[in-house]
């Protein structure tokens, strides 16, 4: 589903990210980790199109996509969340959902000032999938809240729930954990499983948190310093003599 | 503390001499050619005297002042109100707006021609305001120029009209188209400008039409303006005493009452009131659409908003181009008040009042902002009498007005959509 071959991202002497493969399978969870300043983060903003990767090539159900502007790949199918959470915080839970389902709606303005019949079943629709998913990420309570006003945990559930919305095929989830107390940690490990069990969605994961990425991962990628270290499922990674010294220190 | 605070308020009250003794106190005399200056006479002395010691007790007992300030937050009725429930708000707001436009309705009937005068320009000021409210309240981008699409919907009408004849009705949606294509135009170069960049290019394209206009002499007639700009007409009836244009008949011999100059001022402010209205409910309308929300997401995180598949471009150029349409709208209505026009009157500081009165009213909401445009207008004309302090008194109130309620008259409320299945 998606490949990223040889991915190279240069800020002027700096190279941030050099030479670094990912592939995501259909129904599968890939997690990329390492340590801080690995280059993850660059990763992500490579694939999502908030950064022009300087070499390698990015595919996308077979297309190629690397350098094309963000908002287009995300209409692809393809949506992630941030390392800090970016909710639209003076809008309300519901509202911040509605928006996500922009590009499901008639954008037509014609169409929504005279409120044509199809307009309407349209909003009807959006708000029926809105309302949803708030049940689901049990946020329907808090529906008219402003989402600046959730707790945090709240605020990472919505976010997920706003990229949801949109139907991906490819959820990419940049730290859901960080921040978060072990019972959330752990209500958003199955949120994520069941992401994939049942709703058929590929997640791409950069985590810290090793007991959520060992526990949910079916492959695993280590970058380190911006070079891959080593790939493999959970299994292999926990044994990889570099891996344990990346992460250890030499001894 | 009591010693710094004796230094500062002794500080404060020599400024308040050294500023207030040469403005107040000095008078430039003209004696023959040459120009004398001229000292103050006693009173204005003692009146500058007083004052500096008003400063020097408030700046020493400012903490007291101040704290006594605090506790009467109460000026404003509303201050304390809970959360009024969705129906109920939505349900006063409409009554909110029933009462003004009923109101607005019988206004030109029961007051003098002057005060229809003033009202027209307050409804062509609430155009403006709610034209800007899209761009800055709703969309977040900081247009500092607005009153360039004003200008060019006021322009428009005043060439069409001189060069080709064409009637206020034509004008009407070719001045607001032209002055949305200005706002698309700008759109561009901006898409990528936030915050102080963007308020200064806007800035920027604001003065170059003005300057345009001011310069373009065979065009636009320079500082010299535009005249004769005809009135708008009512199905082909003019409002003047003598029909101008053949084939034209007269309001008032059509009807058979006698001619009088009020007919055609009052006609002007229905039209305005009109469109006003329209604005309102069009804009209204956009705020609960996807487009809207769009609006509001770039405002709130831009970056969000492009990972979710919505395009910057697209969604900035919209708020850009239906804010500079409304601004169209009353530039035409603007050109055919006053019959004459110049860029006298589409200076900077007519771009800082339409932007006060939405900073007034509350970022992105329609009662406030229309509120606070009836407040902006009328104020100064109240504040008449004060002569050459109604400025002083105007930026006096903003800047109680901040202090005291800096999410402006009437915050905007969040729209509650019922999720609950029903049943």
């Amino acid at each position: 589903m998606l490949e990223v071959q040889n991915l190279s991202m240069r800020f002027g002497g700096l190279l941030a990210v050099d030479q670094v493969s990912v592939d995501v399978q259909e129904h599968e969870i890939v997690s990329i980790i390492g340590p801080n300043g690995a280059g993850k983060t660059t990763v992500f903003n490579c694939i999502s199109g908030f950064y022009k990767p300087t070499g390698g090539k990015i595919l996308f159900q077979g297309q190629e996509i690397q350098g094309k502007p963000d908002y287009k790949i995300s209409r692809l199918g393809m949506v992630r969340t941030f390392q800090h959470v970016r909710l639209f915080s003076k809008m309300t839970v519901v509202e911040n959902l509605l928006v996500a389902q922009h590009r499901h709606l008639n954008t037509n303005l014609l169409a929504g000032l005279l409120k044509t019949p199809d307009y309407r079943e349209r909003e009807k629709k959006s708000l029926e999938r809105a309302r949803y998913w708030l049940e689901r990420v049990g946020l329907i309570d808090m529906a008219n809240w402003e989402a600046g006003n959730l707790a945090y945990g709240q605020q990472r559930r919505l976010e997920i729930a706003r990229c949801m919305v949109t139907e991906p095929q490819l959820l990419m989830l940049d730290e859901p954990a960080a921040g978060l107390n072990p019972a959330e940690t752990k209500e958003l490990d199955q949120l994520i499983v069941s992401l994939k069990e049942d709703y058929n969605v590929s997640v791409l994961l950069i985590e810290h948190d090793m007991s959520l990425v060992m526990g949910i991962s079916d492959r695993i990628n280590v970058i380190n310093q911006g070079r891959p270290l080593a790939s493999g499922t959970p299994e292999e990674i926990r044994q990889n003599d570099d891996v344990i010294k990346a992460y250890l220190g030499e001894a | 503390m009591a010693a710094q605070n004796l230094k500062h308020a002794l500080f404060c009250a020599f400024i308040t001499v050294i500023i207030a003794y040469p403005i107040l106190g000095l008078n430039l005399v003209a004696e023959g050619t040459s120009v004398k200056l001229e000292g103050a006479n006693t009173a204005t002395v003692v009146n500058v005297f007083l004052a500096a010691v008003a400063v020097f007790l408030f700046q020493v007992f400012r903490d007291n002042i101040m704290g006594v300030f605090g506790k009467v937050p109460n000026l404003n009725p509303l201050a304390k109100r809970g959360p009024v429930p969705q129906e109920k708000r939505l349900l006063m707001e409409r009554v909110f707006f029933v009462a003004i436009i009923l109101l607005a309705l019988i206004w030109p009937f029961i007051v003098s021609r002057g005060a229809v005068d003033l009202a027209t320009l307050v409804l062509i000021y609430i155009m403006l305001a709610l034209g800007l409210n899209v761009v800055v309240g709703l969309a977040g981008l900081l247009d500092l120029g607005y009153v360039a699409f004003y200008a060019v919907g006021a322009y428009t009408f005043a060439l069409l009209s001189q060069y080709f004849g064409i009637s206020f009705w034509l004008a009407l949606p070719i001045g607001a188209l032209l002055a949305a294509l200005f706002g698309f135009v700008l759109g561009f170069p901006v898409l990528r400008l936030r915050g102080d960049y963007l308020a200064i290019v806007t800035l920027g394209f604001g003065e170059i039409i003005r300057i345009l206009l001011n310069n373009w002499t065979s065009l636009t007639g320079g500082p010299n303006g535009i005249g004769g700009i005809p009135d708008p007409t009512l199905f082909g009836m003019e409002f003047g005493r003598r029909v101008k244009e053949e084939g034209n008949v007269s309001f008032h011999e059509t009807f058979g009452i006698a001619y009088s100059g009020e007919h055609k001022v009052i006609f002007l402010y229905l039209i305005a009131l009109v469109l006003a209205i329209f604005t309102l409910l069009v804009i209204r309308r956009f705020m609960r659409m996807p487009v809207g929300r769009a609006w509001e997401a770039l405002r709130e995180d831009e970056i969000a908003a492009r990972s979710l598949g919505m395009s910057r471009t697209a969604v900035k150029l919209s708020a850009f181009t239906i804010g500079a349409f409304f601004a169209g709208f009353a530039g035409t209505v603007f050109a055919s008040k006053q019959g004459f026009i110049s860029p006298e009157s589409f200076v900077f500081l007519e771009s800082a009042i339409i932007l006060a009165i939405v900073v007034l009213g509350g970022m992105g909401s329609q009662v406030g902002v229309i509120l606070a445009a009836i407040a902006v207008t009328i104020l100064p004309e109240l504040a008449r009498e004060f002569s050459e302090y109604r400025m002083l008194i105007f930026g006096a109130a903003m800047v109680l007005m901040m202090v005291w309620r800096p999410q402006g008259l009437l915050p905007m409320r969040r729209i509650q959509i019922e999720l609950k299945e029903q049943g």
